[in-house]
């Protein structure tokens, strides 16, 4: 595969892109929402039009009524998002959910892809117990109990956690915290007795929740996939989430600079235009530089991941790494460039840098992911 | 099995019979890569078997027109043949910058008769090419350049200075820039070729930090440049007094060659060698130099894909044309990091300068050479200029 888009790619690429400018954009969204405090964090509505799009089944089979594209396409919808840091549901139910749900029962799949689909559903997963990614450590545990399971513990920073109408969650069914087996994946609807909430708002604007399991009563048809055999899912579901995690990630990396490089063009000191600076022009270069190496590792890990290729798992970490680094590089010298107004709230390039801070840290920053890197590679 | 399918079985078994053991080896010494020329030798036979087969199958240049020495691949065969030479760690056959620098800029600005003599030439490496573009007072800002053509009918006669000459001294003929016309800056600077076997052409070596010296004062005493070596052939390429445009065409290519350096053709992390180059001496690798490791193969890994991605953008014509000065300054400062780490992997090993288990300080001289890399070709500073002027159109000088 060549790494750059098909023509039907790029075809979605601009109706992507128009769309997210036109409904997604930030005043719309996410200003919009957050003036008002909404408990969501994202509008419903813009999930339903997301929905006429096509996006919200993307990664859905079409045997199970989705499009069945590919991590590139999606990838494509959520470089828009981040370009235009459209809160939504995508990237938790539509990428991450989406690719559990792939493995689930067709009772399952009946019961949720069609509302997911639709734009009716909000679905979360619910995977790390602390403040940073640690999916190998499981401590949450599911036990038998009749012809079905009872689930006790709790899982923090859950993204979306009140708002969804289910909630994807690994849990442990034998074994100890530290084990590779006996993970098994649980679709827990929101009304679940015994499971607690306390959503919390993010840097971002974003919401997430602390969720407590109190002895959770689930039949066992709640199991997506094997019991005892959630580790490969789970693996799956955070292969697709982390691939796009990076691609959102380029979206705010590009957008934030597009935005530095249109002031520089604009303010005047000293007579001049910044931009004619070499000091800035040079740290411009560099970061575009940064950006489009990023992007590279991005579609790179894409196209692995839709091959199925061994070495996918590799580079989703690289990518996910080095859009960490190329997008954590355009805030900072974003906001720094902008000088005073950067830091004002009514200007957009802080809302960047704050979005950054979130997604790098979702689903394993630079240094887990660098970290992994170096195991993968035998160091 | 489509087209393409057959192409990588037919390759692969091309490569299994015809690239010899020895040649899948990394390159350890300056004699591994085989440069070509008049008076070329083959450090072994196997270094000539190679050689030898792939200039006949037109794999020294693989995707130059059959007329010119190629082999006529498409984008798409390329890109297989590098993918299984990669695979196997196969060297390149002939090393160039005829193949590297000279051949595009003909291809795009040569006469039928240029192309037919030079070409071939070069893709049989007959004539071994160095390229006479920076003088002691022009490196960056090179369209200064002063060595002078004095038009004499149907020839010119050259005067000047040439610096940094790379192998000027083994080189057979060179690639210069000369000025013929003093008063426009742009519009007066023609491309010549000559041989430097010629009356007037002198080099002298000039010693690099590395302790090697493949780089040369080139000096140019009354030097005859014909207007044409023959029927369709002229001494010059492109117009007569617009040589910048193929000098700057060509330029892009050198990036695009350098920048190369960076990357590899393989999802291989460097961290995996030195550790366990590392391991195997009974060294032990701090937790910090192994963090740096990761970060730099996080880098180098993506720069990879970059690198792949740059490929199939030019050959599908896509890509902003300015794409090879971020290829080159990215490229080569990943390598200077590259053997940053190398030295500090290898410990005090990486300092013996000279001695027979360290291959003759080769560590330590690569490291040296690998400064050149954000120098030669243009700066990274000249790169950052240019990408800040041309892709992201900055105001300004
Ligand atoms: C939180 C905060 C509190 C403040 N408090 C006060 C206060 O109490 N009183 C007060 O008077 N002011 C105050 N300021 C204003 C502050 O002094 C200015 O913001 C600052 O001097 C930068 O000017 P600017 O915002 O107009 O940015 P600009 O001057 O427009 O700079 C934009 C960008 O261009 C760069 N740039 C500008 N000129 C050059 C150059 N020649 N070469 C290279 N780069 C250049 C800058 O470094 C910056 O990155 C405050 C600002 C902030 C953010
Ligand atoms: C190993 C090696 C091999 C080479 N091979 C060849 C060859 O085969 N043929 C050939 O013709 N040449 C060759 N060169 C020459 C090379 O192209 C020049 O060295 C290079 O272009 C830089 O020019 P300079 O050395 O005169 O440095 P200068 O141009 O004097 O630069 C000095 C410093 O100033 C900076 N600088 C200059 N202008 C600017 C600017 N506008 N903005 C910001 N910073 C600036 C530079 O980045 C550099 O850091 C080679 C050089 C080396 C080191």
């Amino acid at each position: 595969m060549p790494l750059y888009h098909t023509e039907d790619q790029a075809m979605l690429a601009d109706s992507a892109r128009g769309f997210m400018a036109e409904e997604g954009n930030i005043s719309k969204q996410l200003r919009h929402w957050r003036d008002r405090n909404c408990k969501d964090g994202f509008g419903h509505g813009l999930w339903k039009q997301m929905a006429e799009m096509g996006f919200t089944g993307m990664l859905v089979s079409e045997d199970d009524g989705g499009l069945g594209m590919g991590h590139v396409e999606a990838g494509i919808v959520l470089e828009e998002i981040g370009r235009n840091l459209t809160p939504s549901p995508f990237l938790t139910s539509s990428v991450l959910a989406a690719t559990a749900l792939g493995h689930a029962s067709s009772d399952l799949k009946g019961r949720y892809l069609p509302g997911l689909i639709e734009g009716e559903s909000v679905f979360a997963v619910a995977i790390d117990e602390t403040a940073k990614h640690r999916p190998s450590r499981i401590g949450t545990r599911a036990e038998k109990s009749g012809n079905g399971f009872k689930l006790s513990g709790s899982k923090s920073f859950v993204i979306q956690g009140a708002s969804s109408d289910m909630i994807v969650v690994a849990a442990r069914t034998s074994g100890s915290d530290e084990d590779e087996d006996g993970i098994t994946l649980f679709a827990v609807p929101q009304d679940a007795d015994g499971m607690s909430q306390n959503p919390v708002r993010l840097v971002d604007s974003s919401m997430a929740s602390h969720i407590k399991f109190d002895g959770v009563e689930l039949d066992g048809d709640a199991v997506i996939g094997e019991v005892d055999g959630g580790r490969e899912v789970l693996n799956a579901m955070l292969a697709a989430g982390r691939v796009g995690a990076a691609a959102e990630g380029v979206g705010v990396a590009q957008g934030a600079m597009d935005m530095t490089v249109d002031y520089l063009k604009q303010r005047k000191q000293f007579g001049k235009l910044i931009g004619e600076f070499q000091a800035l022009q040079h740290r411009a270069a560099h970061l575009y530089s940064e950006v489009e190496v990023a992007r590279a590792a991005t579609i790179k890990a894409q196209q692995l991941l839709d091959e199925g290729a061994p070495s996918a798992d590799l580079m989703t970490s690289v990518a996910k790494a080095k859009v960490a680094k190329a997008a954590g590089l355009a805030v900072k010298e974003g906001v720094q460039m902008h000088g005073g107004i950067g830091m004002t709230d009514e200007y957009d390039i802080g809302l960047y840098m704050k979005r950054d801070r979130a997604l790098a840290e979702f689903l394993g920053d630079a240094y887990f992911h660098a970290n992994r890197v170096a195991q993968l590679s035998g160091y | 099995m489509s087209d393409l399918e057959k192409f990588r079985a037919e390759t692969r078994e091309w490569l299994e019979a015809n690239c010899p053991e020895e040649m899948r080896q990394p390159v350890r010494e300056d004699d591994d890569v085989y440069w070509g020329g008049r008076n070329a030798t083959f450090k072994n036979d196997a270094q000539k078997a190679w050689f030898e087969a792939a200039r006949d199958k037109g794999y020294t240049v693989p995707s130059w027109p059959k007329e010119y020495g190629g082999a006529g691949l498409s984008p798409a065969e390329a890109k297989i043949l590098r993918q299984e030479m990669a695979a196997i760690g196969a060297r390149p056959p002939l090393s160039s910058f005829g193949i590297w620098m000279l051949g595009p800029a003909l291809l795009k600005f040569g006469t039928e008769g240029q192309k037919k003599r030079f070409l071939n030439e070069i893709a049989r490496g007959e004539i071994r090419w160095c390229q006479g573009y920076s003088e002691p007072g022009s490196g960056s800002d090179l369209v200064s350049m002063q060595t002078y053509g004095e038009d004499k009918g149907d020839h010119w006669i050259v005067n000047g200075q040439k610096i940094w000459t790379s192998y000027a001294d083994k080189a057979d003929w060179i690639f210069c820039l000369v000025r013929t016309n003093k008063d426009d800056k742009y519009k007066g600077i023609t491309f010549m070729l000559f041989d430097m076997a010629g009356e007037g052409v002198s080099t002298k070596p000039i010693l690099l930090i590395s302790g090697n010296s493949p780089f040369c004062e080139t000096f140019m005493d009354n030097v005859k440049v014909p207007k044409s070596y023959g029927e369709d052939c002229p001494g010059y390429v492109g117009e007569i007094n617009r040589g910048w445009d193929v000098a700057k065409y060509l330029l892009g290519h050198e990036r695009e060659m350098i920048s190369g350096m960076g990357g590899g053709d393989r999802l291989t992390a460097i961290g995996t060698a030195m550790t366990r180059h590392a391991a195997k001496n009974g060294d032990e690798i701090d937790p910090v130099l192994r963090s740096e490791m990761a970060l730099f193969d996080v880098d180098a890994l993506a720069f990879t894909a970059m690198a792949e991605k740059f490929m199939d953008e030019m050959k599908a014509g896509k890509g902003h044309p300015a794409q090879p000065n971020m290829m080159k300054y990215v490229g080569t400062e990943i390598n200077k990091r590259r053997h940053e780490l190398m030295m500090s992997a290898g410990g005090s090993r990486s300092l013996e300068w000279e001695s027979e288990e360290t291959r003759g300080g080769k560590a330590p001289r690569d490291w040296l050479r690998t400064k050149a890399n954000s120098i030669e070709g243009g700066t990274s500073e000249v790169m950052l200029n240019v990408i800040s002027k041309r892709i992201l159109e900055l105001p300004g000088g």
